[in-house]
């Protein structure tokens, strides 16, 4: 009679010469629903095991025959992943450095405080769990693959993936090039998701963002105190970074103090926090992105040569979208499916007729401004089909109406109407547009009275 | 199980037999009675340890365990041991007859405090229960507040309940108290 429990699936094998040990310990352990197996001597274990897999194998350092210590070893090699404790009633600094050495989880003076041994037992388990969970996870990473985000059939894409499988697993620095909007952020995840660097993170940095000083600080990090408001010690993206990859977005925006200060970390990876005495030293792969023309920068003297050579080692061309038109029917189809799930609405496609005019534009924001103006026709199409009036920015913009009040309110007011209006009042949908919280929607409808007709 | 007899071992600072006698028929739904029996502590003493070591004394019990379907619960109030642990509250048969427990960890003054007569009786209670919930085949309960919760500590037996969660009722087909 008892009730199903987890513990069961945790199987621990007690070894030790001493029968009332090994019986005080499967009784104990018995009560907390685990699987217990028992033997009197290495030999016996070594038997069991190879009859049966256990988790946790609690070894005697004193047996006949065969020692705990030499039993490890031998587990260790049959089953590395086994947690093993040694036990003893007779400890010694010698014996407990040898047993940690090989590998022991744990190093326990008969007898043992019993709450001390719940909290170990509990303590492996979960440590068990973590590591079967970070295999699973490992393994998803494996089969969504980040590069399946980069969509298109062009020649010009098809290059650039070859490029991003060619260069991923060297480790070489990636200089990516491209207009604003094309995804050079998406191909420096591709290249990262296809490095040996996967499992580590990609930290990125918008460089051309941020103020100079800020910029200093969130790279390099900063001790307590090194300067007014800093209250904590705090890591920077390169410390971050340790293990996996950088993405330095707009490189081509930084001041010259910052250049300089990335060239030296770029050559020796090491590096000082802000306010800090120590030298730090990360292992990371740079993959820095610009859609300016450094070359004419450097010539103006704004971009130093010697950084732009050190980040110059393989470079990856996005092309803009207007050079790979092609791909504008399959990349539109591809925003529609997402947006159609994302917003549960029943548009299965693109009219021809609006498929023709998203092929003639010449997309100067390129994919983002592709996405944008499928997600806004999304959101405003009310048929099972898109059409040429679901883009209507690239019409002539209608005239305002005629007013003497253009105060910010007055603006606010029918600019917010004019969204409600088109998502039919779906609050959750205009305050998504408007990028504003549903909070604040309902309050703006309540201060400019709007009333759903 | 179709009755409890409980039998005092030792000397008792409290009459907790004549406690439990009444109080747990309440929770295990069986007649309960005490039974005076004189069996010697000494062999069981560890002068290294200066304690009673548990499992002898529990193989002690099982002779009264004969008979009718009763199921027997040795209470003391020295400090018990198992060979491998430091201390144990209490030791069960899992699936057996015999239980035992102590009352030596459970007063407020092994823990330097003033003594707590209500306290050391509620916690004798719960002892009672979770080693003769051993015996009806109960292991550990996940439910920190049901009374077949792990107790390594007084602190563990001071959050946990004196009766059954429903799941462990359930499988003793008892009815819920909780």
């Amino acid at each position: 009679m008892t009730k199903g429990s987890s513990n069961e699936n945790v199987r621990i094998l007690i070894v030790d010469d001493e029968f009332s040990v090994r019986h005080s310990l499967t009784a104990w352990f018995e009560d907390e629903g685990y699987t217990v197996g028992v033997a009197s001597s290495g030999k016996e274990a070594l038997a069991k095991l190879a009859e049966n897999k256990w988790d946790i194998f609690f070894l005697d350092l004193k047996m006949p025959g065969m020692s705990g210590l030499e039993l490890q070893k031998k587990i260790k090699e049959i089953q590395p992943d086994g947690t093993i404790i040694i036990i003893t009633a007779f400890a010694s600094v010698e014996s407990a450095v040898e047993a940690m050495q090989s590998g022991a989880y744990d190093y326990l003076s008969k007898p043992f405080d019993p709450d001390y041994l719940a909290l170990m037992v509990r303590n492996i388990i979960e440590r068990k769990k973590l590591k079967e969970e970070t295999a699973s996870l490992k393994k998803t990473i494996d089969v969504v693959y980040t590069s399946k985000e980069i969509i298109g059939e062009s020649s010009g894409i098809q290059k650039m993936m070859e490029d991003i499988r060619a260069v991923a697993d060297t480790g070489s620095t990636v200089l990516i090039r491209g207009e604003s909007g094309t995804g050079k952020e998406l191909v420096a995840r591709a290249i990262h998701a296809n490095s040996k660097r996967r499992y580590a993170p990609i930290v990125t940095i918008n460089c051309g963002a941020l103020p100079e000083s800020i910029l200093e600080s969130e790279l390099f990090g900063h001790e307590k105190g090194a300067f007014t408001g800093a209250q904590y010690a705090r890591k920077g993206k390169f410390e971050m970074a340790d293990g996996g990859t950088i993405f330095l977005d707009e490189i081509g925006n930084i001041s010259p103090k910052i250049q300089m200060e990335l060239l030296r970390v770029l050559e020796d990876k090491k590096f000082f926090r802000l306010g800090g005495s120590k030298e730090l030293k990360a292992d990371f792969r740079t993959i820095a992105a610009t859609n300016k023309d450094l070359e004419a920068a450097m010539e103006k003297g704004e971009f130093r040569n010697d950084l732009f050579y050190r980040l110059n080692v393989f470079v990856i061309e996005i092309p803009p979208l207007r050079e790979r038109r092609s791909d504008i029917e399959i990349l539109a189809q591809n925003f529609l499916n997402v947006f159609t799930a994302q917003m549960n609405k029943p548009i299965a496609r693109i009219s021809p007729a609006a498929m023709k005019l998203l092929a003639d534009y010449d997309w100067p924001g390129n994919v983002r401004e592709l996405e944008n103006a499928i997600e806004r026709a999304v959101v405003v199409c009310k048929a099972k089909e898109i059409k040429p009036s679901d883009f209507p920015f690239f019409h002539a913009r209608p005239e305002e109406e005629a007013t003497t009040d253009d105060s910010l309110e007055s603006l606010q007011r029918k600019h917010i109407k004019k969204v409600l209006e088109q998502t039919g009042w779906n609050i959750s949908k205009a305050a998504s547009v408007l990028q504003i919280d549903r909070v604040t929607l309902y309050n703006k409808i309540s201060k400019y009275n709007l009333k759903k007709p | 199980m179709q009755n409890i007899v409980l039998i005092p071992i030792g000397t008792m600072k409290y009459d907790v037999a004549d406690f439990l006698s009444l109080s747990l028929p309440g929770i295990l739904h069986v007649p309960c009675r005490v039974l005076a029996e004189d069996i010697g502590l000494e062999p069981f003493y560890s002068s290294d340890r200066k304690q009673y070591h548990s499992t002898e004394i529990l193989r002690e019990l099982l002779p009264f365990a004969v008979g009718q379907e009763q199921h027997i619960l040795g209470i003391m109030d020295v400090d018990l041991y198992i060979p491998i642990l430091t201390f144990v509250f209490g030791e069960a048969q899992l699936n057996g007859r015999c239980a035992l427990m102590s009352g030596h960890r459970l007063h407020q003054e092994f823990y330097g405090l003033p003594e707590d007569d209500s306290l050391y009786l509620h916690r004798c209670e719960k002892e009672a229960v979770h080693e003769l919930g051993h015996t009806l085949g109960l292991k550990h309960c996940d439910n920190f507040e049901c009374v077949m919760r792990y107790s390594n500590s007084i602190a563990d037996i001071d959050i946990k309940r004196n009766v059954f969660c429903p799941g462990c009722s359930q499988v003793l087909g008892i009815p819920v108290l909780w």
